[in-house]
């Protein structure tokens, strides 16, 4: 039910990406097709925040190639959420109606969106609440209802749970798990393990800058392919 | 919403230059800070108004400041009082004619304590003389006004050589006449002031008349019309009209009606 | 000491007689410096939010200037305006000389540089924070920098107000290019120059406390209105 197409499959060819200067990732090749849910992991600095960035077309790589679909420039159709919501100084319907707008959808339409996307969050009768003051649980929701108005074809998330209590954190989980059903494809980093176990389809392993394997979720914490993970898998459970 | 916005900025931004363009008839004259602080025109200019229908807007400078606005063309009118400095202004084609207007006079004043010892004198050469002698502080307005260029004439016909005898008492302020007193009244020292604005000066201190009616102390106003040949724009008519009533009886007898508590202060000469 | 408490005096009596001259100085003051505040942030605004986000060459020095033009002297703008304006200059045939409208262009020259660079200075922390989420929404440069200037819209009354501050204070520059002209070009400031030249120290100090007073109770009505406004719209 994705309202765009062909942003999909997003294609990377030996990119580089040195958003500072020095180089965080090197030589990373990477395909990634419609509807599945990825999971990126790794140990801190391996460069899972900046390949999700690349992915958005956030950072431009400084070598390689990045496509999406046919393009060579980042499409529309894509959303991104991140650790801590970003939300204008207005209330949470006009967050959601800022975001519509400009992706030129306006009017009864966009009502009918926004209407659909706070009860899909719980957060109706917040609505012409200021976003500043809810709380961090309802303003990351506010920011996940936002996505769902959207309706984008791949949705990137960037440790969408790391701030929240252990209820929110499920209630989001749930929505993702929504938007996915609706045929968005999910890109996704964690810390936690057992979340990726359990909303990854497949995970992508970062090591220093490059990709050391990527492997169906089930049979990646059983049985990961790459000393790296293994090592990093072992160094969690202790 | 930004359009409209911008078009409300944009007729409030007008507003204020509107008069401007309203038909007033009004004129620019470039006086100076004596005439304009001794309060004439304000007695003045209503009466003016009332007799010729002209709103004049006086710029009060020092005179080489009101004479090079009136160069530049900024003003109709020029009301000065520094007759050499007109006289060159009309010579260098800038000024149409010059008309003397009226007299005020200077007066040297000082502090009561007088320690130059001048009180009472009539002749002002001496008196500066006598300052120079005592190396008491002498406060110039030295902003090339009229009266600074007076107290430069002074200095010179009394045989006083400035640049040589000028020290620490010699206070040089660049200023306009009042704040000038300003200074002399703080801090007790002499000063040369029409008596204009001394009249009307509120903040004396232990500041006094010393020395006064010596003749070489007159000072003598001119007016001049800028020329419309250099500055095709000048309201001529108007500028002239004004100039006609300064010297005409009614204009002379009322400048001689300008009183401040009881005293005349400026005596209309227009026609001698 | 006397002074100051015969000034007190002479302030409290000129405000409830509602002296017409002083009257006419306030509301000129008031419209001039209003009307060069809402230029300058008319223009200062979308400037300084277009240097915030924009990427430009030379832009470091353009932020390292336009901070600079914040300390223009008042009475140094008043000179290069008389100049432009004078009848002997370029600008000489709209005959804006000594009249309010030339305060208000000294004035918006003035304080345009302020309201730019403390804008500039807002809307780049805001754009730190916002960056990554608005470029992910599609927001264009044009479209983020609005954006932005609306959602710093607190902060930024107090930079307007800065300026307003400055416009509302300064003389050297109105004196120049008003000619201090009575009942023309005669305002708060110029008339506390003439009569402190004038010797008349208990009025020029009281006309200065009535002029704080009118900022004050102006402060006061926009920190009311931001106030009501928050609570209202968040």
């Amino acid at each position: 039910m994705a309202d765009y197409g062909t942003g999909l499959p997003i294609r990377l060819h030996q990119v580089v990406a040195a958003p500072g200067g020095t180089p965080v990732l090197t030589g990373i090749d990477l395909v990634l097709n419609a509807g599945g849910r990825t999971v990126l992991l790794g140990p801190n600095g391996a460069g899972k925040s900046t390949l999700l960035r690349v992915l958005h077309g956030l950072i431009s790589p400084s070598a390689g190639s990045i496509v999406w679909g046919d393009e060579c420039t980042r499409p529309r159709g894509q959303a991104m959420v991140f650790q801590r919501p970003v939300l204008l100084r207005r209330s949470a319907a006009e967050n959601i109606r800022y975001a519509l707008d400009l992706a030129g959808v306006h009017g009864a339409e966009a009502d009918a969106r926004i209407a659909e996307a706070l009860d899909e969050v719980g957060l109706r009768a917040l609505a012409a609440r200021s976003a500043r003051v809810l709380s961090g649980g309802e303003q990351q929701k506010l920011a996940f209802a936002r996505v769902w108005a959207l309706r984008p074809e791949v949705l990137f998330l960037d440790e969408p749970t790391a701030s929240l209590d252990p209820a929110a954190a499920r209630s989001v989980e749930q929505i993702i798990g929504d938007i996915h059903a609706r045929g968005t494809t999910i890109v996704m980093t964690t810390h936690n393990l057992v979340q990726a176990k359990r909303l990854a389809d497949d995970i992508l392993f970062l090591h220093a800058g490059r990709v050391t394997e990527r492997t169906p979720a089930r049979e990646f914490f059983t049985n990961p392919h790459s000393t790296e993970a293994a090592a990093f898998l072992e160094g969690e459970r202790l | 919403m930004n359009r409209r916005v911008f078009v409300a900025g944009f007729v409030f931004f007008l507003l204020p230059i509107l008069p401007v363009c309203a038909q007033e008839k009004f004129i620019v004259v470039a006086s100076t800070t004596s005439t304009e602080q001794s309060g004439l025109f304000g007695y003045l200019l209503p009466i003016v108004e009332r007799d010729t229908g002209i709103k004049v807007r006086v710029v009060a400078l020092g005179t080489g400041q009101a004479l090079d606005m009136a160069k530049r063309g900024d003003a109709d009118v020029a009301f000065v009082h520094d007759t050499a400095a007109e006289e060159k202004f009309v010579a260098d084609g800038y000024g149409v004619k010059r008309f003397p207007v009226m007299y005020n006079d200077f007066v040297l004043i000082g502090p009561k304590s007088d320690p130059a010892k001048i009180a009472g004198g009539k002749d002002i050469l001496a008196a500066l003389v006598k300052i120079q002698i005592a190396q008491a502080p002498f406060v110039s307005r030295g902003d090339k006004s009229g009266t600074h260029a007076a107290e430069l004439r002074y200095w010179k016909d009394a045989g006083v050589d400035l640049e040589a005898k000028k020290g620490a008492w010699y206070r040089d302020t660049g200023s306009g006449m009042g704040p000038t007193l300003n200074t002399a009244s703080s801090m007790n020292g002499y000063v040369l002031a029409d008596r204009g604005t001394w009249l009307a000066f509120k903040n004396r201190g232990n500041l006094t008349i010393l020395v006064e009616g010596d003749k070489k102390l007159f000072n003598q106003y001119g007016v001049m019309l800028v020329n419309p040949a250099k500055h095709p724009h000048v309201k001529a008519d108007l500028g002239q009209q004004f100039i006609d009533w300064l010297v005409s009886p009614r204009g002379q007898e009322a400048i001689a009606g300008y009183k401040i508590g009881g005293e005349q202060l400026f005596f209309p000469n227009a026609n001698r | 000491m006397n002074t100051i408490s015969e000034s007190l005096a002479l302030a409290a009596g000129l405000v409830t007689h509602f002296d017409a001259n002083l009257v006419d100085v306030v509301a000129l003051s008031l419209r001039v410096s209003l009307t060069a505040t809402f230029f300058a942030a008319y223009l200062g605004l979308p400037i300084g939010a277009a240097i915030a986000v924009g990427r430009f060459p030379g832009r470091p020095t353009l932020i390292v200037v336009l901070n600079a033009l914040m300390g223009l002297p008042p009475v140094v703008v008043g000179l290069v305006v008389y100049l432009l304006l004078s009848r002997a200059g370029p600008l000489g045939s709209f005959g804006l000389l000594f009249t309010p409208g030339a305060m208000i262009v000294a004035q918006t020259i003035l304080i345009t540089p302020i309201i730019a660079a403390l804008s500039r200075q807002i809307v780049a922390d805001a754009w730190s924070e916002y960056r990554e989420q608005l470029t992910s929404l599609g927001a264009g440069t044009h479209r983020a920098a609005m954006t932005l200037l609306w959602d710093t819209r607190f902060s930024l009354a107090v930079v307007v107000l800065a300026g307003f501050g400055r416009a509302i204070a300064e003389v050297g520059a109105v004196m120049i290019v008003g000619g201090n002209i009575a009942g023309v070009t005669r305002v708060m400031t110029t008339t506390i120059a003439l009569e402190t030249s004038k010797g008349d120290l208990p009025l020029a100090l009281a006309l200065g406390m009535v002029l704080i007073a009118i900022v004050l109770l102006l402060n006061t009505a926009a920190h009311l209105t931001r106030e009501w406004a928050r609570a209202r719209f968040g």
